[in-house]
């Protein structure tokens, strides 16, 4: 009986352990032969932008395999980093994102650790209403918005349609709610007992501010920043709407409408100009990956 | 050293009352703090997203020239026009196919990367994540020269394979195909991402026990992975059926509207009537359109974050 009953565990126990592992080598094939498809779904553009920009606009318009660089030439980089045009609308996008992070960490720090920390009235209220400002988009709000500088610069004289420095109060909209909302989890999450401490050895509610919390949730702060600075850098339709002169445009809008001329497109300075404009938020993202991808799902874990 | 102590406790005592005071204050005017503090939050959202909002509904119910009230007219006038259903019905095709899409291909591709072995999958998330950072005006520009009527990329890899030249952007079908691709191909990493998170979060035990049940991998995705994601599942498509909702850059750049305004949505329509051919009015009243499904998902997402408030 019991030879029997070990006799019968043998076999099934082996053969099970064997089939499991077979089943799990299978799977890691199926995955990798899956994941190499995604990948080169996904890096088809990037790596086709980075192969054009190499080419000159003979070799574009030849009929030869568009995959590959047959005479690669770097003209295309040379053009457009001693054009003038260019060099102002990479300009004009650096400061715009520069300053606009700024703001938003002025504005964001303070109202979290309020919001967070200190009970008020219409506390709990505030933070919701702050995430539900997130969730308007910005195709809602540009005509209204479009208007409205149309008045107030008929108002007060001061010239605001067609100036990039417009885009910096506007930019805060789209970035101030989300890095508000994602530093108030940040504060949340911070020990009662460090701020406690802090108050009762004197420290005023700045002084636990700027000694305690920003040390402590840093890792938040950057990931905040990185938001902040991403969306800036990407964003497209309210410098298209606001910015029209040459000269007042950020870089997405720029690459856009000033590379082509009439009807004929010329696609090496246009992959280059693309390559080089998506060229600081993918540096960042190479070098801070995990507090880009912190920021990417604390948003959405949060709330 | 026994004079330094006390005279630290001596200024300690003479600070005390002082101290108190101030903390009595400190106290009495924590809502002050807490308002000057919050105060350049509230500044902004109320003049720069609130009332702008609220405007918008203004400016709706004045004719072209904005001098004269007409109320609801300008919405009549919509209503009578073709564009305009076809606009709503792209917008909902657009939205919903290019929603579904991102969530199974998230879904698949964080499965994937789940199951490889934790050492090689910062790599793989690295690479896949590459779409959802570009900045998307920038590789919807990459799109349309991948898509370029004579010098299509697609086209002449196709051409091995004896598929013809597609219009990729000329044929109504192709382009409403193409702008729904592109959008895809941008979203799904953050899916991905996403349910990366969730999967990890899953414990291992409840796949071992229904291992033990005996479950096959469909099984297991369908009575363990699926009940325990799904409220990430929820929030992560109803935000992105938002932002897909609202999208401007992939369609303005790739088609602007064409061929034929048969891939208009929303934003781009109201870009075109509102900001081109400068009838305010008009375009206000076509994003105005974008409210309602705006809000219902917003009361979806609030009542799963004031469910997750109270769970905390």
């Amino acid at each position: 009986m019991s030879t029997l009953a070990i006799d019968k565990g043998g076999p099934t126990r082996k053969v099970k352990y064997r089939s499991m592992s077979r089943d799990r080598t299978w799977a890691l094939r199926w995955s990798y032969f899956f994941l190499v498809l995604f990948a080169i779904f996904s890096l088809t553009p990037p790596i086709y932008m980075l192969i054009t920009s190499l080419k000159s606009s003979a070799e574009i318009s030849a009929a030869t395999n568009p995959w590959w660089v047959f005479h690669p030439t770097l003209s295309n980089y040379v053009e457009l980093l001693t054009s003038n045009q260019f060099l102002r609308f990479f300009w004009n996008s650096a400061i715009v994102s520069i300053v606009v992070v700024m703001v938003t960490m002025l504005i964001s720090i303070p109202a979290a650790f309020a919001l967070a920390r200190m009970k008020f009235w219409g506390s709990t209220t505030l933070a919701t209403g702050v995430f539900l400002t997130y969730l308007i988009p910005d195709s809602l709000l540009f005509i209204p918005l479009f208007k409205m500088l149309a008045v107030v610069q008929d108002l007060t004289g001061i010239t605001l349609l067609n100036r990039w420095y417009v885009l910096l109060f506007i930019y805060p909209t789209l970035t101030v709610p989300f890095c508000t909302w994602i530093m108030i989890g940040y504060f949340a999450s911070i020990p009662k007992e460090l701020d406690e401490a802090a108050l009762i050895d004197g420290a005023s509610w700045l002084q636990t501010l700027t000694r305690i919390f920003i040390p402590v949730a840093l890792p938040g702060l950057i990931a905040a920043t990185i938001f902040a600075f991403t969306v800036s850098w990407a964003q497209f339709l309210y410098p298209l709407v606001f910015t029209t002169s040459v000269d007042q445009l950020v870089l997405p809008v720029g690459i856009t409408t000033t590379l082509i001329k009439g009807d004929v497109f010329n696609w090496g300075q246009i992959m280059t100009g693309a390559l080089l404009g998506a060229a600081p938020p993918l540096i960042i993202y190479a070098f801070l990956m995990d507090y880009y991808i912190a920021g990417l799902t604390a948003g959405a874990t949060k709330g | 050293m026994a004079d330094v102590v006390v005279e630290q406790g001596r200024s300690v005592r003479a600070a005390s009352p002082r101290k108190r005071t101030s903390l009595h204050n400190a106290l009495r005017r924590k809502s002050t703090v807490a308002f000057f503090l919050t105060l350049p939050l509230i500044l902004l959202i109320a003049l720069l997203v609130l009332y702008p909002a609220f405007y918008s509904a203004h400016l709706a119910m004045l004719n072209k020239s904005m001098q004269k009230f007409v109320g609801l007219s300008n919405f009549t006038f919509l209503f009578k026009r073709d564009t305009f259903w076809m606009v709503v019905r792209q917008s909902c095709i657009f939205a919903i196919t290019a929603v579904f899409f991102k969530a199974l291909l998230g879904f698949i591709v964080a499965h994937f990367v789940h199951n490889l072995p934790a050492k090689g999958q910062r790599k793989w998330r690295g690479m896949l994540l590459v779409p959802w950072v570009i900045p998307p005006a920038m590789s919807t520009l990459a799109w349309l020269w991948l898509f370029d009527p004579s010098y299509s990329a697609f086209n002449y890899t196709l051409s091995f394979f004896g598929i013809g030249p597609i219009p990729w952007l000329g044929d109504t079908f192709w382009a409403r195909f193409s702008v729904i691709l592109v959008n895809v191909w941008y979203g799904a990493p953050f899916f991905m991402i996403m349910y990366l998170a969730a999967l990890k979060s899953v414990p291992d035990q409840l796949y071992e026990a229904a291992a033990i049940d005996g479950a096959n991998w469909w099984q297991r995705i369908w009575y363990v992975t699926l009940p325990m994601m799904r409220n990430i599942i929820a929030i992560t498509t109803l935000f992105s059926l938002i932002v897909t909702f609202a999208n401007f850059d992939i369609v303005r750049i790739l088609t602007s509207g064409g061929p034929l305004d048969s891939t208009h949505i929303f934003a781009t329509w109201a870009f075109q009537v509102g900001i081109q051919s400068s009838d305010i009015p008009l375009g206000a009243c076509v994003s105005l359109f974008m409210v309602p499904i705006l809000a219902v998902a917003a009361i979806f997402i609030l009542r799963d974050v004031s469910k997750r408030g109270n769970e905390a």
